[in-house]
């Protein structure tokens, strides 16, 4: 008697409705009370109780795999009501993985075969929602005589269910694929039609290819349907199959063309546009036109149209830019309107717009713009701005002063939250060119000087940036000792522990080059007569005895609290700076004074002094991300080794120096520091050696390097760590001038690019294994057709398409030809895998041999899409005739 | 293709969620729970679209439910809001002008209509008129069963007596 006290599914939604605050209280106790009745051995009990577990399933998202065999077993009840809430339940909440699915097996097929047709929509609805491999594979036969069925829905339903089939199990292509296009052409009842178009459709996404010998039926379906809903499907179909074949794409124009011309339907209007723009760009006139369109939608009150218009704009922008500047107007002034959609897709056809010419007005409005929209949107435009410019390696930007100018105002917007990139973006160009480094370092100061940047914690890192910028370019700082106080303002106190020790670093260097400065000015002047004079070092930085003295004060004062620091990084070269200027103080407040030993004093300063200078101007240059890998393996070095000896070996002698380093006061700071200077200078030397060693390595194994000559330089440029000048003559000839010659009125300066290693490696996309089967299997399917027919059959068919068609001359030679074609395709069936994986190894070559403005245009394939990176790697035009005879039918 | 289907009402409930692409029941309620706090935060005036997660989302209004399906970037977005409304067609002349309560009590009835317009993620059935008949000749198989439970459970009522 459990039903007659059983809640209703009416009695629990309307609890849940009633419930304000304790819903999952609620729930559980229903889950309580189902968990109970549905064990019930009657069928109406348990199959209420799985209703309601359904619900509480698909609203709540309760957990109802525990009920997964109650399912099946409701599904196998003759009542209808109790089988639909079964299949309601399985279709709702079962998964691939479901352990159970493989029971239904039975059921399903009994009720695929049963003579009610609900119930037979109900077994298909399921099936397509949960089928896996096996239940794929049992149930293929019965799928494929319903495909065959009188029953209208019936049929239409197995054709919707061969999707899920073909997907999870390809073999059952060889079963029901014949019929499949059998069905294309029964034109007596639309919604069969529209149903194998829909399959089709889906299909042809995955891989186009497979599908190019039914090009006839589509093109006849495109040219006869009214149905909106086919037609769309089949331009979908078109997109996809036009650009593998360029005599279909000649043939299908007139007809898209006249749809969108003709219909009233926006949808399919817009699919035309979208068809065109896509597949049929090289159709000027066709082009034309679908920009005319494009140029209604802009217009248009519905917001909907807008975003498409805008959307379109976007497809064709990157071959047919001049439809997107003809709107560009409009599409500016759309960076305004209150739908974020609309914003963003306009901002992507805003950068696709940009250019060398244009970049500086465009980044002028969008700055603007950035600065007074919200902030999540300001940051995406930054985020766009800065990838743009930056996109291989700054391509666009010619006058990098005013990049970094715009870097540097970019940073102070209010909303900015681009630290990281920009800061990237600040070191990187710092690295690259050297001819903007001045006004780098103008920016870096600019940033560094104002205190009230300091409290904003997403521009630390771009402060980071600027401090080392200003560090290891301080020759260009007019005036160091500013700079100094900047560096050691108070209120560096906020900054995360990580940037205060670049500043600190930042600080020591430029506290060197202060004192070496001062010294050689000193010197110069009692030489004056030799003419010595430092070309980095101006009128302006001329650093009197006073400011030193300042200088010196103002780091006992600032960094002297530091040495006690509890970061590492800070403590460490807190007390490095100390560590100098103690050595440093005396012997030059004795210089100071004009005195008779002064000079010998000066001397040994300067001797100083100039060695840390050299350390540190010793410039860094750019290293490739595979550098790495390049230094060879000294003989007797084994790398994968266990490191358990090490302790041994370490044991002894950490501790030790650890003790050294804790007990190190101010009175051996003399000691210490002269360790740390040789230390520096030491530094120096392996790398020159290793220099040379590897030069001498290319000597020997030239042929672990890259062949060409080009390549050549560029390796030895990337092992020596070369300053940017010396690649100056080479990379300009090579890679820039070609490009940049016309009507520059300032040059653009060098920009250092490796030839590999800039790049990430371009992961070529491997096609999922499954899809690989399945389009092996209809090719075999559709091939096999033709391969099954009587040879005889087939050639008398093909004349009498020869003779349908009549305008060419087509000879028995020719016929060979195209029978030779057949077997050429059948050919490259047999092994696709190969056929790829020669692409891919081609494409990688083409990747390793690339570099400069090579390696620019690939790149910008890679961004602006699939299909055109398909279309240039994979299709030479001449293969395609050759390996798809059969749209010869068409035309 | 048509990944899922959601019916959300403006106060963020569930009515309706089917799913025709493979989502895990932990990824169910997360994807509800991010897509509602979009949709159901755009103005009345913007556009019907949403660019998420590499997916579109076509969503339209009607009265206090939001319809939503989540296609792919290829679709026609124009298509499927066209498929939304021949739905909530189908749903208005089924119920006779259908309000969220008629959702609410009968939500297995509207994944039936909704397995009549969509089959796989794919649209199925352009015409209403034979879904309507379809629904009909499915409520009378249900009242034909449930009569014949009752005279079976009358009789073993009447037996355990």
């Amino acid at each position: 008697m459990d039903s007659l006290f059983q809640r209703s599914l009416d009695d629990i939604i309307k609890g849940l409705r009633h419930q304000q605050a304790g819903e999952s209280a609620f729930v559980s106790k229903v889950l309580e009370e189902v968990r109970r009745e549905i064990k019930s051995t009657d069928s109406h009990t348990k199959s209420t109780a799985l209703q309601k577990l359904t619900y509480l399933h698909s609203i709540c998202f309760v957990d109802m795999s525990w009920a997964a065999f109650h399912a099946i077993e409701c599904i196998s009840y003759p009542n209808f009501t109790h089988k639909k809430v079964g299949y309601l339940a399985i279709s709702q909440s079962f998964q691939e993985s479901t352990p159970v699915i493989l029971l239904i097996s039975n059921q399903l097929r009994k009720d695929l075969k049963s003579n009610v047709e609900v119930e037979v929509s109900l077994a298909l609805e399921c099936l397509s929602r949960i089928g896996n491999l096996d239940l794929c594979r049992d149930l293929t036969p019965e799928v494929f005589t319903l495909m065959a069925s009188s029953r209208i829905p019936v049929r239409k339903k197995a054709i919707g269910v061969v999707l899920r089939l073909f997907g999870k199990y390809p073999d059952a292509v060889r079963v029901c694929f014949k019929r499949l296009v059998e069905s294309l052409e029964s034109s007596d009842s639309p919604p069969i039609v529209s149903a194998v178009i829909g399959v089709f459709c889906e299909l042809a996404s995955k891989d186009p290819k497979a599908y190019l010998p039914l090009a006839p039926e589509f093109y006849k379906i495109l040219v006869d349907s009214r149905n909106n809903w086919v037609l769309i499907k089949v331009l979908k179909i078109f997109t996809k199959l036009a650009p593998l074949e360029p005599r279909l794409a000649k043939k299908i124009v007139e007809p898209i063309c006249e749809l969108m011309s003709k219909t009233g339907a926006k949808s399919l209007m817009f699919e035309c546009i979208r068809t065109i723009l896509t597949s049929l760009a090289e159709h000027e006139s066709a082009v034309k036109l679908a920009a005319g369109r494009i140029n209604e939608l802009l217009i248009d009150e519905d917001p909907n149209l807008r975003y498409l218009g805008l959307h379109a704009l976007a497809i064709v922008a990157p071959k047919h830019i001049w439809a997107v500047l003809e709107n560009k107007e409009f599409v500016i002034k759309s960076l305004s309107d209150p739908d974020p959609n609309i914003k963003l897709e306009s901002l992507r056809l805003v950068m696709e717009m940009v250019s060398e010419s244009n970049v500086v007005e465009i980044c002028r409005v969008l700055v603007n713009y950035a600065t007074k929209s919200e902030p999540e949107f300001c940051n995406v435009i930054l985020g766009s701005i800065l990838s743009t410019c930056s996109n291989n390696v700054y391509e666009i930007i010619v006058d990098f002063d005013w990049y970094v100018s715009l870097l540097g105002e970019m940073s102070r917007i209010q909303h900015c939250q681009k630290g990281e990139e920009i800061e990237n973006q600040l070191i990187d160009i710092g690295m690259r060119v050297q001819d903007v480094r001045p006004e780098l370092v103008r920016v870096g100061r600019d940033l560094l000087m104002d205190p009230a940047l300091l409290g904003n914690p997403f521009l630390h890192r771009i402060l980071s940036a600027a401090a080392w910028l200003c560090g290891e370019y301080v020759e260009f700082i007019r005036n160091p000792v500013e700079l100094m106080e900047s560096l050691l303002q108070p209120r560096t106190s906020l900054l995360p522990p990580s940037v205060r020790a670049v500043y600190l670093e930042s600080a020591f260097k430029a506290l060197v080059f202060c004192l070496h400065s001062y010294l050689k000015s000193a010197t110069s002047s009692d030489h004056s007569a030799l003419g010595l004079s430092d070309p980095g070092v101006s009128k302006e930085n001329h650093i009197t005895p006073d400011s030193v003295l300042h200088l010196l004060n103002l780091i006992d004062m600032a960094v002297g609290p530091l040495s006690g620091s509890y970061d590492v990084e800070i403590q460490e070269r807190a007390r490095n700076i100390l560590g100098f200027t103690e050595l440093i103080k005396p012997v030059l407040s004795d210089s100071l004074h004009p005195q008779d030993e002064r000079h010998k004093q000066q001397v040994e300063a300067s001797k100083m002094v100039r060695l840390l200078h050299d350390t540190f101007s010793d410039e860094l240059g750019p290293v490739s991300m595979s550098a790495q890998g390049r230094v060879p393996v000294p003989d007797g070095l084994v790398l994968h080794e266990n490191l358990a000896d090490l302790e041994a070996v370490c044991g002894s002698s950490l501790p030790a120096s650890s003790a050294t380093i804790s007990f190190e006061g101010s009175h051996n700071v003399e000691g210490a520091t002269s360790i740390f200077i040789s230390d520096q200078k030491e530094e120096s030397e392996p790398s020159s050696e290793s220099t040379s060693l590897l030069a001498e390595h290319r000597k020997r194994h030239g042929l672990y390097y890259l062949p060409s000559e080009k390549n050549t330089e560029h390796h030895e440029a990337n092992n020596d760590y070369p300053p940017a000048n010396e690649l100056k003559s080479e990379l300009a000839e090579q890679s820039f001038l070609p490009k940049r010659k016309s009507k520059q009125v300032k040059a653009r300066p060098v920009v250092v690019k490796l030839d590999e290693g800039d790049v990430l490696p371009i992961s070529s996309k491997i096609p999922q294994a499954k899809d690989d089967s399945l389009s092996e299997a209809v090719r075999d399917v559709l091939l096999g057709n033709e391969a099954d027919a009587d040879t005889l059959t087939q050639k008398a068919a093909a004349d009498s398409v020869i003779r349908k068609k009549g305008k060419e001359k087509l000879n028995a030679k020719e016929q060979e030809d195209d029978l030779d074609h057949m077997d050429s395709q059948s050919g490259t069936v047999q092994n696709p895998v190969k056929e790829r994986s020669k692409r891919s190894s081609r494409k990688q070559n083409a990747d390793e041999g690339d570099h400069g403005g090579d390696k620019g245009k690939q790149k910008r394939r890679h961004r602006h899409g699939k299909h055109r990176t398909r279309e240039g790697v994979q299709n030479p035009p001449a293969n395609v005739i050759s390996q798809t005879p059969v749209p010869d039918l068409l035309l | 293709m048509i990944h899922f289907v959601l019916l959300i009402s403006r106060q963020g409930k569930v009515r309706l969620t089917k799913w025709y692409s493979p989502y895990s029941q932990k990824e169910r309620s997360k994807v509800i729970r991010e897509l509602s706090g979009i949709v159901l935060n755009r103005g009345p005036k913007l556009c019907n679209f949403v660019e998420w997660r590499g997916h579109r989302v076509v969503y339209r209004r009607y009265a206090g439910l939001y319809f939503c399906m989540c296609i792919d970037e290829a679709d026609n977005e124009l298509e499927v809001l066209d498929i939304i409304h021949h739905f909530v067609e189908i749903l208005d002349r089924y119920f006779g002008s259908v309000c969220e309560l008629d959702l609410i009590f009968n939500f297995h009835k509207a994944y039936y209509i909704l397995d009549e317009v969509l089959i796989a993620g794919e649209f199925q059935e352009s015409s209403k008129r034979t879904i309507i008949r379809l629904l009909s000749t499915h409520d009378s198989m249900v009242e034909m069963a449930k009569e014949e439970a009752t005279s079976i459970g009358n009789m073993i009522a009447q037996v355990t007596k």
